[in-house]
């Protein structure tokens, strides 16, 4: 008992000294903050003709894929009974925000994110498939669905069907996560999370996260493939980011000035929270570091006029700390919800386990999961016009 | 008989498969069953539970006794004492509010609370025994993705072990911290009212073996039952009102610093 009591302060009830909730449950909104984020600047392109940012659209869309295929497995990981997740589909119990985010989940992943790469691609898919042999033409046929047809007049329809899939999933991208903030904000119980904001403060945090990870993967991309990043469209990429952390920004602010003004009965417990146990990783990670240096420094690259290395170099330094403050807000939602006791008497302490099955090791495997199936993907559907060298030459 | 090699595969699938087919229909045969309570009719009853504070003296019976009852882990609790302390006022420099001190002694009150603080120090010292609400809006259900955790007719909150996935969503969703996730069976557990008991006309375990009477299970469907009496004529008060989680756990005499 002395051991299980370690690193409690004041009092909690006996069944909250230990945290239901560990990192593979930070993993869950952080990874599909990046789908829905790389989903909506995606949009930009297709719905808004932002032509700016064309050369990331295919890039966008597959990163959006990769990490949704991924988005799921968390979860499965930390259940008690793995095998029994389908019954959440089976037979889901309607009032549960986390049983509806199921069908979310997978309207957005077949009706929207599967079925737009597969119209964009599919000219594509049928040139590859007449191009290849062997299993890659079986593979690129059955990924056709045995059709042959790119005439004129099927990819009219193909961009008129594409588009309108864009428009239904942009409200699909925000219903995807804004539900995840809402599986949250709707916990009553917990005063750290029960807030009406917190569906939107997700929305607009995995808006810039998914900006700045298809900016950060345009560049690598680039980088690995040596070719000319097109600064244009970085810019404007690089300003979307902006925009969209200012908002992100403001309403973090709006709801932490609320919580300060409004002080209610479990405002002195919250408080003592954010002033030790969330100091490092909420206010200097997310609040300092995470957000206002990298808005300061993308507000920088607008003011003062600066060679293309420069804003490259501000951009990646401004992104690497914006994901990085993202991740902890994250953390300091879903960590920081469980470290005060319901009673707002005491304070547990989160023990991070490594090569456990809800450890730091499968959390890394899974972050970097997702890298492996874009790796895939781009191989078989390539987001850039083929052969460039040849153009080049 | 010769048996190739080929027959050996096919009668040891057959096997494989049926008795997995069998073993998995039998599984759902047993848990279509529940435990048998010939004379027990659900929607007769509507269980509730009435602590009187002034009458709890923390000795930890209840605490020992369920969990002996009801076979619970030793680091969790199905019911537990929490002991209350305000320091005495400080009558130079009142404060608005004087944050209480709480501990739930060891093993959650289940070996008694030793002295700590002095009588007649101008304190206020009381114990607080603590139980799952029984909600009738309870936040756990509603929050269940496959409803494995749901409010029975007569009132008691329960839970199906085959059903729950471990998700521990309804563990956040509770705002009294009654449940805890049983490591033996990775599922979600919490006081269920002993449903074995009660359906068979017996009180639960910690009401059983209360020395005080301090804690008494009622049934607010029956009008012979003394609950309504108590009801009427004395101050009673849920955990967290706030919450509006239409708790049937009253507590006769409960402090407003008791969160």
């Amino acid at each position: 008992m002395e051991s299980i009591l370690y690193g409690v302060q004041g009092f909690m009830y006996p069944n909250e000294v230990e945290l239901q909730w560990s990192i593979l449950i930070v993993l869950y909104p952080f990874i599909t903050g990046l789908v829905a984020g790389a989903f909506i600047l995606a949009s930009l392109e297709r719905v808004f003709n932002v032509e700016a940012v064309k050369p990331t659209y295919r890039l966008a869309l597959l990163t959006a894929l990769s990490f949704m295929l991924v988005a799921p497995l968390p979860l499965q990981l930390h259940l008690g009974h793995p095998e029994r997740s389908l019954e959440m589909y089976l037979t889901p119990h309607t009032t549960s925000a986390m049983a509806m985010f199921g069908f979310v989940y997978l309207w957005y992943l077949m009706a929207v994110l599967v079925l737009e790469i597969w119209l964009d691609y599919r000219k594509d898919i049928v040139l590859a498939a007449r191009a290849t042999t062997g299993w890659t033409h079986k593979l690129y046929r059955a990924m056709a669905l045995w059709s042959d047809n790119i005439s004129e007049r099927s990819l009219e329809i193909d961009d008129k069907v594409g588009r309108f899939i864009t428009i239904v999933g942009i409200p699909s991208a925000f219903l995807l996560h804004g539900y995840v903030g809402f599986i949250f904000g709707s916990i009553k119980a917990n005063p750290w999370w029960s807030t009406p904001l917190m569906p939107i403060v997700f929305l607009f945090s995995a808006i810039v996260s998914g900006i700045v990870l298809v900016m950060l993967m345009y560049m690598v991309v680039s980088w690995v493939r040596r070719t000319e990043i097109d600064m244009n469209c970085l810019d404007t990429i690089a300003r979307y980011f902006m925009y969209a952390f200012i908002i992100d920004f403001s309403l973090e602010m709006l709801d932490l000035i609320h919580r300060i003004y409004e002080a209610d009965e479990s405002f002195k417990s919250l408080n003592f929270m954010v002033h030790t146990k969330l100091y490092f990783s909420q206010v200097i990670l997310q609040i300092i570091m995470g957000t206002v240096v990298p808005i300061l420094l993308l507000a920088l690259v607008q003011l003062v006029n600066m060679s293309a290395a420069a804003r490259k170099g501000l951009y990646v330094l401004s992104g690497v700390l914006a994901m990085v403050g993202i991740f902890a807000m994250r953390w300091n939602v879903v960590i920081g919800g469980q470290l005060f006791s319901k009673s707002l008497l005491g304070y547990t302490t989160y023990k991070m386990a490594f090569a456990t099955r809800e450890g730091l090791l499968p959390s890394l495997l899974l972050l970097a999961l997702p890298f492996v199936i874009l790796y895939v993907l781009v191989r078989l559907l390539p987001p850039w016009p083929a052969k460039p060298e040849a153009n080049e030459a | 008989m010769t048996t190739d090699r080929r027959d050996f595969l096919r009668s040891a699938g057959a096997l494989i498969v049926l008795t997995g087919a069998a073993s998995l229909a039998w599984e759902k045969v047993l848990a279509g069953e529940p435990e048998k309570a010939p004379n027990y009719e659900m929607s007769d009853h509507w269980w509730a539970m009435l602590i009187d504070i002034e009458k709890c003296i923390g000795c930890g019976n209840c605490v020992r006794a369920d969990k002996a009852e009801n076979n619970v882990p030793e680091e969790f609790f199905r019911t537990w004492v929490e002991r209350y302390h305000l320091p005495p006022a400080d009558l130079l420099h009142p404060k608005e509010e004087v944050l209480p001190e709480v501990d739930s002694g060891k093993e959650g009150g289940a070996g008694g609370f030793p002295e700590r603080y002095k009588a007649g120090d101008g304190s206020k010292n009381f114990f607080v025994p603590k139980m799952c609400n029984q909600c009738s809006h309870s936040p756990c259900t509603q929050v269940c993705p496959v409803g494995a955790t749901f409010e029975s007719p007569d009132g008691a909150v329960l839970i199906d072990r085959s059903y729950c996935l471990g998700c521990r969503y309804c563990v956040q969703a509770c705002p009294y911290g009654c449940r805890y996730i049983d490591p033996r069976s990775n599922t979600v557990d919490k006081c269920t009212l002993c449903y074995h008991r009660i359906t068979k006309g017996l009180t639960t375990a910690c009401c059983e073996n209360c020395p005080t009477g301090a804690r008494t299970l009622g049934d607010l469907k029956n009008p012979k039952d003394p609950i309504h009496e108590f009801l009427r004529t004395h101050k009673v008060q849920v955990l967290k009102p706030q919450m509006a989680t239409g708790s049937k756990t009253y507590y006769n005499g409960l402090d407003g610093s008791v969160r």
